[in-house]
C-alpha cells in the first residue's frame, strides 16, 4: 500500500486547449463526437426528406443546439444531486401526469399536454428521465442482487407512470418509461428464475392489455400482422417503406434521388420514417454507417456505465443508455416492417419532437457520471 | 493503515466488487442481445435491399402501383313522399396536371381566353396544386357549360395535361326551397380535412348545413379504391384492380315539400319562419325560414360578389329563422300561462278579472296597457285568452310569480334546445329571479312578471320551440322530438329503416281537465265571434282550429304614446305570430309562424296557417269533415309511411263552440 496514488483520468501525455477546456466542462469527448457525427447524418438526410427546405433544416438546427446545451448544463451537474432530487423529480412527474390526464390540452386525439402560463410542458418527457432515476434510487438504497418485495415495488415505480401515460393514449412513450424501469431493474441483477417468471407473467398479460388498448391501437396491431387490410391507410406506410427500402439497394439511389420520398410515396418521411429515406438514398452503406455510429455511442455508453462508481450512478447510466438503444430498434424495426408502427421517432434523426432534448439530456447525465467520478486509488 | 481499517476496507471492497461484477456481467448480457438486434436488423436489410432489391426495384422504378380514392356516390334526399330534395348529377369540370401542363402561366392565360375563368378559380386551383403531387390532376373550373367544352374540344391539341373530366355533382333540384331544413354540403376546408379518416381520402365535398351536416355519416358511403399501375414518374397506365365504393344511404325526410311550397309561397317576400309539427311523433313537416337562397350556389364555392350580396342584404337569408331566430313569443304564450293558473290553482276557469285597458302595480304610477284601450270588462279565463286580454294575464301573472311561470314553462321546454337534428339550435330564454341574478347580478322587478306575463320583456322563443310546445299543448302533454329524419334507405333501395320517434318529456298535469279548458280556449280564439283570428281566418274554416295569436314588440313605445302601424317604418313594426294547430278534436299538424314586422298576428301570420292546414288536411279530411278517421298520408313511402295513432278520446270531447 505504499504506491503513489495516481488519478484515473492522469494521462503524462501534453494535451490541447480544446481537450482541456472540454475535460474541464465535463464533456464526455467521445460521446460527443458520436452525437455530433450521428447530428450532422441526420442533418443530411433531413434536407432531402424535408424537401430540401431550408426552413426545416435551421429549424432542426435550433433544436439541436438547444438540446446540446441542455447536455451539456445536465453534465455540470453532479451526480449525488440527481440521487437526492430523484425521489422529488418523481414525484412532482407522477403528479403532473395525473394533472395532464384531469385539464391537460389535447392535441392530434390525446392528453399529453399541459399548459403553464404562455408555455406548454409534456410531463412524459420528463418521465423518461425521472423514472429510470427513481427506480436506481429506490434499489440502490441496499444492497443488490434485490429482494423480491423490493422488486415489486420497484416494477410498481416503474408501472404506474406507465399507465398514466398509455392512459393518455402515447403507446410510444408508455413504452419507452417501462423499457427504461426495466432496464434498472435487470442491471440491478435481479436473479434470471424471476425475470423468467416476470416474462411468463408478461406473456399471460397480452390478452388482458388486448381488451384495455385503444382501437387505434388494435388497428395498427392488426394492420401490422395484415398490412392490405388498410392499404390507404397505416397499411400504405408500411407497404411504401419496404418499398423504398427495398429499391434504395446496397448504394442507394443517390442523395436527393429518392423517388419515393421524392413522389411523396412515403409518409411521415421527415419524421417517425426518415429511415426509409436514408435507406433509399444512401442503401445499406449507408445504413452501416450510420449503426455503425449508433453501436458506437451505445458501447461508449455502456462503458460509461460499467465505469461508474456507485450503485445509483451505475443503473442509471446503464438504463438510460439501453432505453436509447431501444428507440433505435423500435424505430428501425417499425419502418422495416419487423415491428407493428408505434410513432417512435429515430433518435438525433428524425425532424422535430421533443423528445431530442429529452435524449440529449440522458447523455448530459452520461457525462456528468462519467466525469465526476471520485478519482479512487488503484 | 491499522489491520482494523484494512477489514473495513476489504469488506467495502468485497461488495463494492461483487456488485459491480455483477452489473458487468449484465452489460455483457445486454451487449450481446444489442449485437444480435443489430445482427437482425443488417439481415432483414439485407433481405430488403439485396435479396429483394430487383423485386423492389421494379416497384419503385417501372411500375407503381397507386392506390386511387373512388369517392362514393352521396346518398339522395328525399320529402315523405319521395320528391327528391338533393341528388348527384354529373358536371364536367375542367383538370390541369401540373406536371404535363408545362408552362403553367401561358396555360392558365390561354385558357382564359377560351372559357371563363375568374380570380377566385385561379386562386383556388394555385392552392390545390401547391398541396398535391406534381403528376395529380387538380380542378381548375367547374360546371363547363356545352359551349365551353366544345371550344375545349377543338383547342385540345393545344393544351397537354388539361383534360374535361365528369364528375358528380351535388344538385338541389328545388333551389332555395326549404334549404334551411336541407342545408347544402360543400367543399371540405383545411380544418375540416384533418379530422377526417381515409375513408374521405376520394371525397371533395361534406355536408355544412341542416340535414346534409347531422347525417354526413349516412349519406357519405364507404369509400372504394382502384390500383392504378403508373409510371415512374406517376402517370396512369392500367387499372389493374378495384375495389367500388359503398354509396351513401339514401334519407326520407319527414318533410313534405309540398306542404314546405305552400308555406313558402304565401310567405313570399316577407321574412319570417313557419314551422309545422306532427304532434303525434314530432315528424316535421314543413321547416322554412324566409328569404332562403340557392344553395347550389354554395356547392362549389359561391363567388364572393354573391356571398357579399348574401351576407349584406337587410333580409339576412342566411340566417336560419327557424331554428336560430329568437323572438319574444307574444301572446302565443297565453294559453300556456292559462294552463298554468289553472294547474296552480291560483285561478279557475270561471274566475273574471275587470279589464279597463290598462293594469297597475300597487304603488307604481307606470301604467301597464292592454292592447284594446277602452279594454274588454268582466272577462274569463276563456274569454281572455281569446280576446288575448293582456290585464287579465297581468292579474294571473301577477298571482303566479315569475319562478312559477318559469317552472311550468320550462316543463315545455323554453329555454332548452328542442333537440331537432339540424346543427346550430338555439335555445331561447326563460327567464327567473335566479336567471336574472346569473345574468345580469340584479334583481327581479315585479314590472317584469307583468310583461313576462304577456310574452315580452326576456322571454325568447324560436320559431321551432313555438311550434313544438303547441304540438304538446296538441297532445296533452306528451312532447316528441322535433325531428326531420323519417327513413333510411340502403343504398340500391332494398331496405328502408324507419326513424322511431322519441319522447322529448311528458308534461305532468294535476288535472286532465285543464288541458281541454286551454285548447277550449285556443279554439275560441279562432272560431269564437270574437276570436282575434275570426275574421281572419275562422270564418271561413270548415274544420276546427285551436291557434292563438301574438304580436312582438320591435320598438319601445313611450308611455303615453301610440303604436301607429301605418306610420312605422316597415322594420319597426312589430312581428307577427300564431301558434295553432288542427283539428283540434283529433291534431294532425301543429305550426309556430313568425312574420317579422307583420304587424298583427291575426292579419298576417294565422292566414299562413290556414293556407298549410288546409292544403295539409284537405286530402284527409275531406275539405274539413272531420268525422273522417286518417287512415293513410299521400304518397306515403312505398306504403310504409307512419300511420297516425288514433285520436285520444279526450281531445274529440270538450271542444265547445264559442258564443
Amino acid at each position: 500500500m505504499n504506491q503513489k496514488a495516481i488519478p484515473v483520468y492522469a494521462r503524462p501525455k501534453e494535451q490541447g486547449f480544446l481537450f482541456r477546456l472540454l475535460q474541464r466542462i465535463h464533456v464526455d469527448i467521445p460521446l460527443l463526437c458520436g452525437l455530433l457525427l450521428l447530428s450532422a447524418a441526420g442533418l443530411v438526410v433531413l434536407y432531402s426528406a424535408g424537401g430540401q427546405s431550408l426552413e426545416v433544416l435551421t429549424r432542426q438546427v435550433m433544436r439541436l443546439a438547444l438540446a446540446f446545451t441542455v447536455m451539456l448544463l445536465l453534465a455540470q451537474v453532479h451526480p449525488q444531486h440527481l440521487q437526492r432530487w430523484a425521489p422529488w423529480l418523481f414525484g412532482t412527474g407522477v403528479l403532473l401526469l395525473v394533472a395532464v390526464l384531469l385539464v391537460g390540452d389535447i392535441g392530434k386525439g390525446a392528453r399529453r399536454w399541459l399548459e403553464l402560463g404562455a408555455f406548454r410542458f409534456q410531463p412524459s418527457e420528463m418521465m423518461r428521465i425521472a423514472v429510470p432515476m427513481m427506480v436506481a434510487w429506490y434499489l440502490a438504497n441496499s444492497p443488490l442482487p434485490p429482494h423480491p418485495l423490493k422488486l415489486i415495488i420497484a416494477g410498481a415505480l416503474a408501472l404506474v407512470p406507465t399507465l398514466l401515460i398509455a392512459k393518455q393514449p402515447d403507446l410510444g412513450t408508455a413504452l419507452l418509461i417501462a423499457c427504461s424501469g426495466i432496464f434498472v431493474i435487470f442491471l440491478g441483477g435481479v436473479r434470471w428464475r424471476y425475470i423468467v417468471a416476470i416474462g411468463a407473467l408478461v406473456a399471460a398479460f397480452i390478452p388482458i392489455a388486448w381488451s384495455l388498448m385503444h382501437d387505434y391501437q388494435r388497428q395498427r396491431v392488426l394492420t401490422f400482422l395484415d398490412p392490405e387490410s388498410d392499404p390507404l391507410g397505416t397499411g400504405y406506410h408500411i407497404i411504401q417503406s419496404k418499398i423504398a427500402i427495398g429499391s434504395g439497394g446496397l448504394y442507394g439511389k443517390g442523395w436527393l434521388n429518392g423517388t419515393q420520398s421524392y413522389l411523396d410515396f412515403i409518409p411521415e418521411r421527415s419524421t417517425d420514417f426518415i429511415f426509409a429515406v436514408l435507406s433509399e438514398e444512401f442503401g445499406l452503406i449507408g445504413i452501416l454507417v450510420v449503426l455503425a455510429i449508433y453501436l458506437f455511442i451505445v458501447m461508449r455508453g455502456l462503458y460509461i456505465a460499467s465505469q461508474a462508481h456507485d450503485t445509483f450512478t451505475r443503473l442509471l447510466a446503464g438504463s438510460l443508455i439501453l432505453t436509447f438503444s431501444v428507440y433505435i430498434f423500435v424505430n428501425i424495426g417499425m419502418v422495416t416492417a419487423l415491428l407493428p408502427v408505434v410513432g417512435v421517432p429515430l433518435p438525433l434523426i428524425s425532424y422535430g419532437g421533443t423528445s431530442m432534448v429529452t435524449v440529449m439530456a440522458g447523455f448530459g447525465i452520461l457525462m456528468s457520471i462519467h466525469t465526476h467520478r471520485k478519482l479512487v486509488p488503484t | 493503515m491499522s489491520l482494523h481499517d484494512f477489514h473495513m476496507t476489504k469488506t467495502h471492497l468485497k461488495d463494492y466488487f461483487h456488485e459491480s461484477g455483477m452489473f458487468n456481467a449484465r452489460v455483457i448480457v445486454a451487449i450481446v442481445v444489442i449485437l444480435i438486434l443489430t445482427g437482425v436488423v443488417i439481415a432483414r436489410l439485407v433481405f430488403l435491399q439485396i435479396i429483394n432489391h430487383t423485386h423492389y426495384t421494379t416497384l419503385s422504378q417501372e411500375n407503381r402501383v397507386t392506390l386511387v380514392p373512388i369517392s362514393p356516390p352521396r346518398g339522395i334526399i328525399y320529402d315523405r313522399n319521395g320528391i327528391v330534395l338533393a341528388q348527384n348529377s354529373p358536371s364536367f369540370s375542367l383538370e390541369i396536371t401540373p406536371d404535363e401542363a408545362g408552362d403553367m402561366e401561358a396555360t392558365l392565360r390561354e385558357l382564359g381566353e377560351l372559357i371563363a375563368l375568374s380570380e377566385r378559380d385561379i386562386k383556388r386551383f394555385r392552392r390545390e396544386i401547391a398541396q398535391k403531387r406534381r403528376f395529380e390532376a387538380a380542378p381548375l373550373r367547374f360546371n363547363l357549360t356545352e359551349e365551353e367544352m366544345a371550344r375545349l374540344a377543338v383547342n385540345r391539341y393545344r393544351f397537354p395535361g388539361v383534360e374535361v373530366v365528369a364528375r358528380m355533382t351535388r344538385e338541389y333540384p328545388l333551389g332555395s326551397l326549404a334549404v334551411h331544413a336541407i342545408g347544402y354540403v360543400g367543399r371540405i376546408n383545411e380544418a375540416e380535412l384533418k379530422k377526417l379518416d381515409t375513408n374521405y381520402s376520394g371525397t371533395t365535398h361534406m355536408g355544412k348545413l341542416g340535414v346534409e351536416k347531422t347525417y354526413e355519416d349516412l349519406l357519405h358511403g364507404t369509400v372504394g379504391v382502384e390500383q392504378v399501375e403508373t409510371t415512374a414518374r406517376g402517370r396512369a397506365l392500367r387499372v389493374l384492380g378495384r375495389t367500388p365504393p359503398t354509396a351513401g344511404k339514401n334519407l326520407y325526410l319527414t318533410i313534405d315539400i309540398r306542404l314546405q311550397a305552400a308555406i313558402e309561397g304565401v310567405l313570399g317576400d316577407r321574412r319570417g319562419a313557419v314551422v309545422a309539427i306532427e304532434p303525434k311523433t314530432g315528424e316535421v313537416l314543413a321547416f322554412a325560414s324566409t328569404p332562403g337562397y340557392d344553395p347550389n350556389l354554395f356547392v362549389n364555392g359561391i363567388s364572393s360578389e354573391e356571398y357579399k350580396a348574401l351576407q349584406t342584404s337587410l333580409d339576412k337569408p342566411m340566417i336560419n329563422r327557424a331554428l336560430q331566430g329568437q323572438y319574444p313569443p307574444g301572446s302565443t304564450v297565453k294559453p300556456f300561462y292559462a294552463l298554468a293558473g289553472l294547474e296552480y290553482n291560483k285561478v279557475t276557469a270561471d274566475d273574471t278579472v275587470s279589464c279597463h285597458g290598462h293594469f297597475q302595480l300597487p304603488g307604481v304610477a307606470h301604467q301597464y296597457r292592454d292592447w284594446k284601450k277602452e279594454g274588454h270588462g268582466v272577462i274569463n279565463l276563456e274569454h281572455a285568452v281569446e280576446q288575448s286580454c293582456d290585464v287579465y294575464f297581468y292579474t294571473l301573472a301577477l298571482k303566479l310569480g315569475i319562478d312559477k311561470m318559469a317552472e311550468f314553462m320550462t316543463r315545455f321546454g323554453l329555454g332548452h334546445k328542442t333537440g331537432i337534428d339540424l346543427p346550430g339550435e338555439m335555445a331561447g330564454v326563460m327567464p327567473s329571479s335566479a336567471w336574472k341574478r346569473k345574468t345580469y347580478k340584479q334583481p327581479w322587478y315585479g314590472g317584469e312578471t307583468l310583461i313576462a306575463g304577456i310574452g315580452q320583456g326576456y322571454v325568447l322563443t324560436t320559431p321551432l320551440q313555438l311550434a313544438t310546445i303547441t304540438a304538446t299543448m296538441a297532445n296533452q302533454g306528451v312532447q316528441m322530438k322535433p325531428h326531420m329524419l323519417h327513413a333510411v334507405q340502403e343504398p340500391g333501395g332494398a331496405t328502408i329503416t324507419e326513424q322511431k320517434p322519441q319522447m322529448n318529456v311528458r308534461v305532468p298535469v294535476v288535472n286532465e281537465e285543464n288541458w281541454r279548458t286551454a285548447v277550449n280556449a285556443m279554439v275560441s280564439v279562432v272560431h269564437g265571434g270574437r276570436g282575434t283570428a275570426y275574421s281572419s281566418i275562422g270564418r271561413t274554416a270548415t274544420y276546427k282550429i285551436a291557434g292563438k295569436t301574438g304580436t312582438a314588440q320591435v320598438a319601445g313605445i313611450k308611455q303615453g304614446a301610440k303604436y301607429n302601424e301605418s306610420q312605422t317604418p316597415e322594420r319597426l313594426r312589430d312581428h307577427a305570430l300564431f301558434v295553432a294547430f288542427a283539428p283540434a278534436e283529433a291534431p294532425q299538424i301543429a305550426m309556430g309562424i313568425i312574420v317579422e314586422n307583420g304587424g298583427h298576428g291575426s292579419s298576417t301570420a294565422a292566414p299562413v296557417a290556414r293556407v298549410a292546414m288546409d292544403y295539409y288536411l284537405k286530402d284527409l279530411l275531406g275539405q274539413g269533415s272531420s268525422a273522417k278517421t286518417p287512415e293513410a298520408k299521400p304518397g306515403a313511402i312505398n306504403g310504409a309511411g307512419q300511420t297516425p295513432a288514433a285520436a285520444p278520446p279526450e281531445a274529440a270531447q270538450g271542444v265547445t263552440q264559442d258564443e
